[in-house]
């Protein structure tokens, strides 16, 4: 049994006209120790997956149907008390801007203090004790003092790592980051996810990092799911969906880096935006941008425009997608369930 | 220091013109100085007295005139500070409340409430408070032979007999400090004048606070403490109103000077012997000396509760140093 398994999660957002379907039918698992990736652009609903795992979604979404089954135990549903024990216990969570996550009228040690006694029996001293540590382990110079200081005093680099030791305060088992490193400097950056690569595997902690940056999902997963419009396109080992991408998104996606682009040539980036959540195609979500929407003769690809695909195996990973089905002849669903 | 340096010339600055005030309207009305001198010695003549805390004799009391203010100031400080604490008391949890349930039932019967508070004038609200608590209203529309009747009737009717008419017997303290805080007695005094005047900031607070948790729930620190696993009521109380606080303190602050003039209305409604109605007293008997001492008694007072405001600031948000600078 996956420690994390995610099955036909749909989040939605209830709005004046109709309601915001953020995520359809989400589907995932996660091993023990395991760093999973979740890539997508802005508004593919990447974040929207963070938060729905432990119920944190902001009003008015909610998760409308499917299941979050951690360690067997069903978290869609479970009351508000026994899901805020597991919060920053059994699953942390670090989020993408480090200026806005600590509270700013709170010093560093009341925050990591704090975070100790609303999970266990501690006296103030074995606290302080803990978070000193903690603090150590994410290299952070000087502890005694960083715990009398405000987030102000320190650099957004030293922030994010305050955050990491608070996610890590109570040996969790689960760490999901969402962007942990977009809002840094590059240097900062490289720094960070060498930190958290070695403490995910010193602790055996697995990591769900989300990114819209396939270079840092490269250096710290070790498998991948695509999102795009609330749904998974896309899934398989990183380094195998980077080098191979199937799907036409992903292989956009990696075509749009600007390491694999010839220099001074304009960046590749995939045409047209995201599809208004409102208002999203009938057919395979990603078909009006998609570069084999039509046959080889310019006639449109039926499929594409009639149902969205259901994600598939093909090669090491699956994919969703009607022609990649074309390509490795994989018969539809209907054919294989008759 | 250059923060409590610059905050202090300020303050000077602010007496300064305040002084200026109070010198044309007592040099336009009732000369102390024969006019032979140029209106520059005059000015300076009246600054020197007032610093010195020398603002003449009243004309109508026959007595050095900030004698005068300082002995009906407490009555007036007592009244502002139950109805400030009334005020805090009730619009601290039902501004939380109404932001962490904006849809319930109560929090819209409060948002009804405050808009209906805000624009009642506050002699209005004081009167309809006199009838209902101090002379009693006895409602019969429901039939008083029936037990569901009478017990309507007596459920809508009030008794009266609360104390709104002047302070009572308040006991003496020292000096001309006399006090309605230390009996139950004198608290009874206080309630309904005290109620009136929270009834014109209680609203506004409400909806400050309010509108200030609303904001910074949304906030990331907020939502990483949920992340964190803490209890709602550490972040309630802890993470979002304090940082939901400073902001109500400011406006707080500078709704200082309206409450001053709600305070006259209020001590005018309640014939209560306080510094607003000493003022209006001193209108219409001419006592211009007494009219320019409670201006500048009550400008030193403004200035320097912004100053504490300012100082609060200081302890409360890290972020502000004494140096001035904010990181």
């Amino acid at each position: 049994m996956a420690l994390l398994e995610v099955n036909g999660l749909d989040v939605q957002f209830p709005m004046r006209q109709q309601p915001l379907q953020a995520l359809r039918g989400v589907a995932f698992h996660l091993e023990r120790g395991e760093r999973l990736g979740i890539v997508g652009e802005s508004g593919a609903g990447k974040s929207v997956l963070a938060f729905s795992l432990l119920n944190l979604l902001s009003r008015p979404g909610f998760i409308n149907a499917g299941s979050i089954r951690f360690e067997g135990q069903e978290l869609v549903g479970l009351s508000e008390r026994r899901l805020r024990r597991l919060r920053g216990r059994r699953l942390a969570m670090i989020f993408q801007d480090p200026m806005m996550t600590l509270n700013p009228l709170l010093t560093i040690g009341q925050q990591m203090v704090e975070t100790l006694h609303a999970h266990r029996r501690l006296t103030r001293r074995e606290a302080r004790a803990l978070a000193i540590g903690r603090l150590g382990h994410v290299q952070i110079a000087e502890p005694e003092l960083r715990l009398r200081q405000y987030p102000h005093e320190l650099s957004g680099g030293m922030r994010q790592r305050v955050v990491i030791a608070i996610a890590l305060l109570l040996d969790p088992d689960i760490i999901i980051a969402d962007e942990p490193t977009t809002a840094l400097d590059v240097t900062t950056q490289a720094n960070l996810i060498a930190l958290l690569r070695q403490l995910c595997d010193k602790h055996n902690v697995g990591l769900i990092l989300i990114s819209h940056d396939l270079g840092v999902i490269n250096q710290l997963t070790q498998r991948t799911l695509v999102m795009y419009a609330g749904s998974i396109v896309e899934q398989g080992p990183t380094r195998v969906l980077i080098n191979d991408a199937q799907h036409p998104y992903t292989q956009g996606l990696v075509n749009a880096l600007p390491q694999l682009t010839p220099p001074r040539q304009r960046l590749r980036q995939i045409p047209g935006p995201l599809p208004d959540p409102l208002d999203s195609p009938v057919g395979c979500a990603f078909h009006p941008r998609c570069p084999y929407r039509f046959h080889d003769d310019g006639t449109p690809r039926e499929d594409c425009l009639a149902r969205a695909p259901r994600l598939e195996s093909a090669g090491e990973g699956r994919v969703a997608c009607h022609w990649v089905r074309e390509l490795h002849e994989i018969p539809t669903f209907e054919e294989t369930s008759t | 220091m250059g923060f409590l340096l610059r905050r202090l010339a300020q303050t000077l600055l602010v007496m300064g013109a305040i002084s200026v005030i109070g010198f044309a309207l007592l040099d336009g009305l009732e000369p102390a100085v024969p006019a032979e001198h140029s209106i520059w010695q005059r000015y300076l003549q009246f600054a020197a007295a007032a610093l010195r805390l020398d603002f003449g004799d009243s004309a109508f009391f026959h007595e050095p005139a900030l004698d005068i203010v300082v002995r009906y100031l407490p009555a007036t400080l007592e009244l502002f500070m139950t109805s400030a604490l009334l005020t805090l008391l009730l619009a601290i949890p039902l501004g939380v409340y109404t932001a962490i349930r904006p849809r319930g039932l109560l929090a819209r019967c409060c948002l009804a409430g405050s808009a209906i508070g805000i624009s009642m004038p506050v002699f209005l609200t004081a009167i309809l408070l006199i009838q209902l608590f101090a002379i009693g209203v006895n409602v019969t529309p429901f039939p008083p032979g029936t037990d569901w009747g009478a017990w309507l009737n007596a459920l809508l009717s009030t008794d009266g007999g609360m104390p709104a008419y002047g302070r009572g017997n308040p006991v003496h303290v020292w000096g001309s400090w006399y006090t309605n805080f230390s009996t139950w007695q004198g608290l009874g005094y206080l309630l309904l004048p005290a109620s009136a005047l929270a009834s014109v900031m209680l609203p506004l607070f409400v909806r400050l606070i309010r509108a200030e948790m609303l904001e910074v729930l949304e906030s990331d620190y907020v939502k990483f403490a949920r992340a964190k696993g803490l209890s709602s009521a550490r972040i309630y109380f802890v993470h979002a109103l304090k940082n939901a606080l400073l902001p109500v303190m400011t406006i707080g602050g500078m709704q200082f000077g309206t409450l001053a003039a709600y305070t006259l209305l209020t001590e005018t409604v309640f014939q209560w012997p306080g510094l607003g109605l000493m003022f209006l007293d001193s209108i219409e008997r001419s006592d211009i000396r007494l009219l320019v001492t409670y201006l500048m008694v009550m400008g030193g007072i403004l200035v320097v509760t912004n100053v504490v405001i300012d100082l609060l600031y200081l302890w409360l948000d890290p972020r502000i140093q004494l140096n001035g600078r904010t990181p």
